[in-house]
């Protein structure tokens, strides 16, 4: 039993809803200890209003002895000390005692309940065995229970309950006590519900009349704490917390209403200056001064903003949201410097700095508190800001008191210091005995410079520890920046500069280019106080080419570096050292590069200029004395040329890339990739090429892309060249420049630019790496000569056009150097004094034409050449002449007298014309070696000729064909014979003198062969015309010969034949046999010539020759029955004469051609083989053989037909093996005139076929 | 309305920054990039649900006592910032949201734009005058 007489001690974890007992006490305090055990055992859900979620909930209770004084009193809101139900307990099993006593007290009991509006009671009967036992006049039927059911409880009967043997063991027992709980719960949880409602109803009545006048916050704030208190006591720390937000919102709601201009009146008390800036207090459930100040309207802004922090921490800590704890002070302090600000409270400057700075420590000690390291660690994001904030205000507090400064505090800053410790007051109990209270550290870090420094460092360092564990890189180094500013401040150049360059990481890393100019100037100044010479000149030109910068500052900084250089050296001996070299790209910016001429290639000893354009940063014009790029010299290797120089754009220049966001990623850079084969500069594979691969296929990590090399200061190298380009006393004005350099190009090879470098006095500006490439080469060449013809085809037999072109390489044609050409009889080179010369550059420009002297000699043309430069070209055209052999056939070839073949003309056949190689030996007069060019001619026409024969006149007929695509004019076409035979006439029976053979066209002409006296044997003629082509005047009239030789001129033997019809018939008819009567005449006789080539015999002396005949019908007119061939001696005697017959059957009717009937020498086996003659054409040998076939064809067919003939003939001797073979020999083509040539009979159709049929097959 | 408003390449450099002319400029340039830090905790923040993920507005990046300064990345991983000064309490979190939106609708067209080059600093002036509107007018 707790005596609550005392205003009870609100200490919220203790307290508990209190209820009230009444009747006896005796029996309470022995049901006391199992009661309180028991009521907290099991949960009960509670149902709220307005639609809140239902809870299950844990109740217990602090019971106390009923009493009057306990009832709220009419408008007493207090709620802690409201009792929630009474209770009236009694043990009466006696209804006599009952009557007597107990009733009376009950009554009295609610009474006073009724009196103060109490609903909540309960009336708690205890049964006891023991009672039962001694009382004996107990009423069977109604029990004591029921009675008071009647007499209290008319509506409500659950309001009287019956407890049975509670101090006993059994399950009856126990039955009944749970019964018993589960109804005291509900009764609770029923009045919780009531008398909660009624006051929140209470209290938003209250709230609603915040607009009258006289309305106060801090009573309010009392009302609704009071509610917050209860929901604690029932452990709803969520409910309770939110009773807090609704009043925090509330009053913040106040606050911006007032700044909005609608004051509350209300609001004035918390307007008071700020008197006190000790800083949150945690360490406290309830901080009762701040409470009791609110209560009497009091509080200060920063009392009351502190108390109800307290009060969220606290409940907050309960709900084991630690780190909500964190964000709301963050924005608590923050809040509170505005509302602060918006009240225009006077606060003594610093003040809120120390209170910050106590609060942000305040908290964290209480987050510490309540949780252990490893939790603090991986939460260390949300308390950093915390760290933060108190470090920034520790560094405030720094400043104001002079702390930071290098001479310490003077006796103003001192004395603010003591007016700032003044409002701090005496430090609070809680925390005296701790050594690391955030109030002993606030005075130690104002009590002295050494003190302030070792706090600020510690917090700041501590700060950045945490801002790096969860990589906020940006807000460490932003805290290494203005830690950096106190190191300024105190004189620490070296340490400014580390944090300050681990900052500027960032800055460069993610182009911020505003901190980074602000930065970057932070590290001038370092640097220039550390003397650091190289990397303050280094920083110099990068601030000095800053756009971020003023023109003043930008030319204070450009003269520092211009200073510098022109500063001459003490020591002499240090000379080198003395230089310092700067990367040039903060200096100049490379935009392009021109390349004069644009290909970047030249020959040895040409004039090849760079112009480089520059874009100076500088703000003022800035004297170079010696500007040089280094050039790395390779050895051509052709082939890999195109790569490299793809860079380089087809009119010479060579654009260098803006310079980019460093973090971005690069652009594609494709080229294109094309390897030529070394032999024949075929293309060999083409490609595309990604030339940034490296940079692209970087591992793009996020960590390491703010860690990036700031400058390689040291990477600046200046690797000494051979090769320079060098341009002297350069003005850079700020702006475009253009530097022209001559490149050197002595030897041949690739040259490809390194480095730039720009000396200014001691200062040296490099360039280390130039990108693209920019390459440039010199080639060599040898001197060539080449001879080539101007139209397709070169046609011979007529003056050509040969197009001479001299490249002249590394070669000065001097003056008298010439070609010489030797001559050949079967090309001549004709030559015209109008001929001239064109030299051309090499880039083939048109320098100039000058004429050519040409001298002949018997050996050799010499073309004396006009004076030409090196790498240049020489073209000039002269007229050539191929003559046409005129027996095409024969080769030809001369030789020298020194042996050597020096040219040579070939004549080849190909598609239908004749061509003509002709090889030119020139000597050129930059070697010793003789160059042998050749040349193509073709032959335009193709000549036949044909002995014909009529009888014993002679015909010869020439056939001229054009083989060109050039038509032609002939004329004066004459045939002569060479021997010039005395009585041989030949007679043109052409009666044009001109003609024009189109191409692929002929022309014949025929010409009598006529004689007296005796036959010539063999005929040499020629052919001969002239031709021009068809649009050409006379005078390019060109003659062209023809030879060729007849031999066996004369007609020997004529050959008639006669077919007659049968006797009786005046018609031949199909399937008749008709007489076939062949007459051989010999027409001349044998003379000397002939003789050897006739076999002659002697018989009966008569000289007589075999001759064979043969009748053939090779287009199956004819059937020739019997003996088709025989040989026949004849006499050789002109006019002598042999007749054969035979008959043959017509197989058609129709005019039917005679059959031929051919003749032969006959010679027999005992004669030598023959040779054949030469002049007999392979053709003709063809044709031999032929005939041999069907000789013997026809011997078989001869047999065949013999089984069904009735003549049966023995075929021929040929057809016979026998030991040497006799041969035949045919005649020359105008030995034998066939008569029957021509000739056609007329044959009837047979009168029945059918038998005629039958005949034949 | 906003006193600083930045937006933010992919790879972190500024595409675009305007402050108000009467505070120091390089104070919001710092503040700005600092936030990054923030902006990309947030945007890596693991164990987020997939709903989030839509979620382009990052809300309160990084609340100091005077600015308060608020994020809002793109599907492109562009970002927003818009500092807004602390006094100013009448900037709603639906406020911020819609002038987020409002700016990113503007630099879709920036970005539609066929003679823009992504990547480049945003010279557009109608999104330059989109900007206008959003920030505190100069007294």
């Amino acid at each position: 039993m707790e005596p609550h007489e005392e205003k009870p001690i609100i200490y919220t974890m203790e307290n508990k809803p209190i209820v009230t007992c009444a009747g006896d006490q005796n029996l309470f305090t022995a049901l006391y200890g199992s009661l309180t055990q028991q009521l907290p055992r099991e949960p009960m859900e509670w149902r709220r209003s307005y639609g809140r979620a239902p809870k299950m909930i844990y109740l217990e209770a602090n019971f106390v002895q009923f009493k009057e004084e306990l009832l709220p009193k009419e408008g007493n809101k207090a709620l802690l000390t409201f009792p929630f139900l009474h209770i009236y307990w009694t043990d009466c099993c006696d209804t006599e005692v009952y009557k007597a006593s107990v009733k009376e007290d009950m009554q009295r009991w609610q009474a006073v309940l009724r009196l103060h509006g109490s609903v909540d009671w309960l009336i708690v009967v205890v049964e006891s065995d023991n009672k039962k036992k001694n009382k004996t006049n107990i009423l069977p039927r109604t029990s004591i229970v029921d009675k008071i059911r009647n007499d209290f409880c008319n509506k409500q009967s659950d309001r009287c309950v019956s407890l049975s043997d509670p101090l006993k063991e059994s399950s009856r027992s126990q039955e009944s006590w749970s019964s018993f709980l589960t109804k005291l719960r509900t009764l609770l949880l029923m009045s919780f519900t009531r008398n909660l409602g009624r006051f929140e109803d209470d209290m938003r009545t209250l709230r609603e009349k915040r607009t009258e006048p006289g309305w106060s916050f801090c009573d309010y704030f009392m009302v609704q704490e009071e509610l917050a208190f209860v929901f604690e006591m029932l452990q709803q720390f969520e409910d309770a917390l939110v009773q807090y937000d609704e009043l925090d919102a509330l009053f913040t709601q106040y606050v911006l209403n007032f700044g909005a201009g609608d004051g509350a009146n209300w609001l004035g008390s918390f307007c008071q200056p700020v008197r006190s800036w000790n800083g949150l207090l945690l360490r406290r459930p309830i901080d009762m001064e701040k409470r009791d100040l609110i209560q009497k309207g009091e509080a200060s802004l920063l009392d009351l903003r502190s108390y109800l922090f307290s009060r969220q921490c606290t409940l907050l800590i309960f709900l084991q949201r630690p780190w909500e704890v964190t964000t709301r002070a963050l924005e608590l302090l923050h809040n509170c410097v505005q509302e602060l600000r918006l009240l225009e409270v006077s606060v003594v400057s610093g003040a809120l700095d120390c209170w910050v700075f106590l609060s942000c420590l305040e908290v964290l000690h209480r987050i510490e508190g309540c949780c252990d390291r490893s939790q603090l660690e991986a939460n260390s994001s949300h308390t950093v800001g915390l760290w933060t904030y108190a470090t920034e205000k520790l560094k405030c507090l720094g400043d104001l008191c002079g702390l930071v400064s290098e001479n310490g505090p003077n006796s103003e800053d001192l004395n603010k210091t003591v007016d700032l410790l003044a409002g701090l007051g005496a430090e609070r109990p809680e925390t005296v005995n701790s050594p690391q209270s955030p109030y002993k550290k606030l005075k130690e870090a104002l009590s002295s410079v050494e003190a302030f420094e070792k706090h600020y460092l510690e917090l700041s360092h501590a700060a950045m520890e945490m801002y790096r564990a969860i990589g906020r890189l940006r807000s460490a180094r932003l805290l290494g920046k203005s830690l950096a500013e106190f190191y300024i401040r105190k004189g620490d150049p070296q340490s400014a500069e580390n944090f300050l360059l681990d900052s500027l990481k960032s800055y460069v890393s993610e182009s911020w280019s505003l901190p980074l100019t602000h930065t970057r100037k932070q590290i001038a100044e370092c640097q220039k106080q550390l003397r650091k010479m190289d990397e303050y000149l280094q920083t110099s030109a990068l601030l000095a080419s800053d756009t971020n910068l003023s023109d003043e500052e930008r030319k204070h900084f450009c003269q520092e570096i211009l200073t510098f250089a022109s500063q001459t050296t003490e020591d002499k001996g240090q000379h080198k050292e003395a230089r310092v070299a700067l990367s040039m790209s903060s200096f100049t910016q490379l935009q392009e590069l021109r390349f004069r001429p644009a290909s970047a290639l030249v020959h040895v000893g040409a004039v090849l200029q760079l112009e480089l354009c520059v874009c100076s940063l500088m703000p003022v014009p800035v004297q170079v004395e010696r500007f040089a790029a280094s050039v790395h010299f390779t050895q051509e290797q052709p082939g890999t040329t195109a790569q490299k120089r793809a860079a380089q754009n087809p009119d010479g220049t060579v654009t260098f890339p803006a310079a980019s966001p460093a973090s971005a990623s690069p652009a594609l850079e494709l080229c294109e990739i094309q390897e030529h084969s070394p032999s024949d500069n075929a293309l060999n594979s083409a490609g595309v090429a990604c030339k940034n691969m490296h940079l692209l296929m970087r591992r793009q990590d996020s960590a390491t892309s703010l860690d990036m090399p700031n400058l390689t200061h040291n990477a600046l190298n200046l690797d000494d060249g051979a090769q320079m380009l060098k341009a002297s006393d350069v003005t850079l004005m700020p702006g475009n420049n253009s530097i022209v350099f001559t490149a050197p190009s002595q030897k041949p090879g690739a040259y490809t630019l390194r480095q730039l470098c720009a000396t200014v006095g001691r200062v040296q500006l490099i360039l280390p790496h130039l990108y693209p490439v920019v390459q440039y080469e010199v080639y060599s060449q040898e001197p060539q000569l080449s001879i080539q013809p101007l139209t397709e085809n070169l046609l011979a037999g007529l003056p050509q056009q040969v197009k001479f072109t001299i490249l002249t390489g590394h070669y000065a044609v001097k003056k008298g150097d010439a070609l010489q050409l030797s001559n050949t009889d079967s090309m001549p080179v004709l030559h015209s004094n109008t001929c001239s010369a064109r030299i051309l550059s090499s880039s083939a420009e048109l320098l100039g034409e000058s004429a050519l002297s040409i001298q002949s000699s018997e050996k050799v043309t010499s073309i004396s050449l006009p004076v030409t430069p090196p790498y240049h070209t020489l073209e000039f055209l002269l007229d050539v002449l191929c003559h046409i052999p005129s027996s095409p056939a024969r080769m030809e070839s001369e030789r020298l007298t020194n042996g050597q073949i020096s040219h040579r003309s070939r004549t080849r056949f190909n598609s239908g014309m004749a061509l003509i190689d002709q090889k030119v030996s020139v000597d050129c007069p930059w070697s010793i070696y003789s160059t042998l060019v050749s040349l193509t001619f073709h032959v335009p026409f193709k000549v036949k000729h044909s002995l014909l024969s009529a009888g014993r006149r002679k015909f010869i007929q020439v056939c001229l064909q054009n083989v060109s695509d050039t038509n032609f004019r002939l004329t004066n076409q004459t045939l002569t014979e060479n021997q010039h035979t005395p009585s041989l006439e030949l007679l043109s029976l052409n009666t044009k003198t001109h003609s024009v053979v189109f191409s692929h066209q002929c022309v014949f002409s025929v010409w009598e062969l006529r004689w007296s006296g005796a036959a010539p044997v063999s005929l040499h003629c020629e052919f001969s015309a002239t031709f021009a082509p068809a649009d050409a005047p006379d005078a390019a009239l060109k003659p062209y010969r023809y030879d060729f030789t007849l031999e066996h001129v004369t007609t020997l033997y004529s050959v008639r034949a006669e077919i007659r019809p049968p006797a009786g018939e005046q018609h031949c008819r199909t399937g008749a046999l008709c007489r076939l009567e062949v007459s051989l005449t010999r027409l001349t006789e044998p003379n000397d010539t002939e003789r050897s080539d006739e076999e002659f015999s002697d018989t009966d002396g008569l000289r007589t020759t075999r001759l064979m005949y043969e009748v053939i019908d090779n287009n199956s007119n004819w059937a020739v029955c019997g003996k088709s061939s025989g040989v026949v001696s004849m006499p050789v005697a002109a006019m002598a004469t042999h007749k054969v017959h035979m008959e043959i059957m017509p197989l058609f009717a129709g005019h039917l051609p005679f059959p031929n009937i051919r003749v032969f020498k006959y010679l027999p086996h005992h004669a030598s083989p023959i040779i054949q003659p030469d002049t007999d054409s392979c053709l003709e040998n063809d044709s031999l053989s032929l005939l041999d076939k069907t000789l013997e064809d026809q011997a078989d067919t001869a047999s065949l037909r013999s089984r069904s003939s009735v003549q049966s003939l023995g075929s021929g001797e040929s057809a016979q093996p026998r030991g040497p073979m006799p041969k035949r020999q045919p005649f020359g083509p105008g030995q034998v005139f066939s008569g029957t040539q021509g000739r056609q009979v007329l044959v009837l159709p047979a009168a029945d076929h059918h038998v005629m049929e039958v005949n034949v097959t | 309305m906003a006193v600083c408003i930045a937006v933010i390449a992919k790879e972190n450099y500024p595409l675009y920054i305007r402050s108000v002319p009467t505070q120091g400029e390089l104070k919001f340039h710092y503040t700005v990039h600092t936030s990054l830090d923030v902006v990309e905790e947030k945007i890596s923040g693991v164990g987020k649900a997939l709903a989030d993920q839509r979620e382009l507005y990052l809300g309160l990046l990084y609340p100091t006592e005077d600015y308060k300064v608020y994020g809002y990345v793109t599907n492109s991983k562009v970002k927003f910032v818009i500092v807004v000064d602390s006094s100013n309490t009448s900037l709603r979190d639906n406020e911020i949201r819609s002038m987020f939106r409002k700016l990113h609708n503007s630099f879709t067209d920036v970005m539609c734009n066929p003679f823009y080059n992504p990547g480049d600093p945003i010279q557009s002036k109608a999104f330059d005058s989109i900007v206008s509107t959003m920030m505190v007018q100069a007294c």
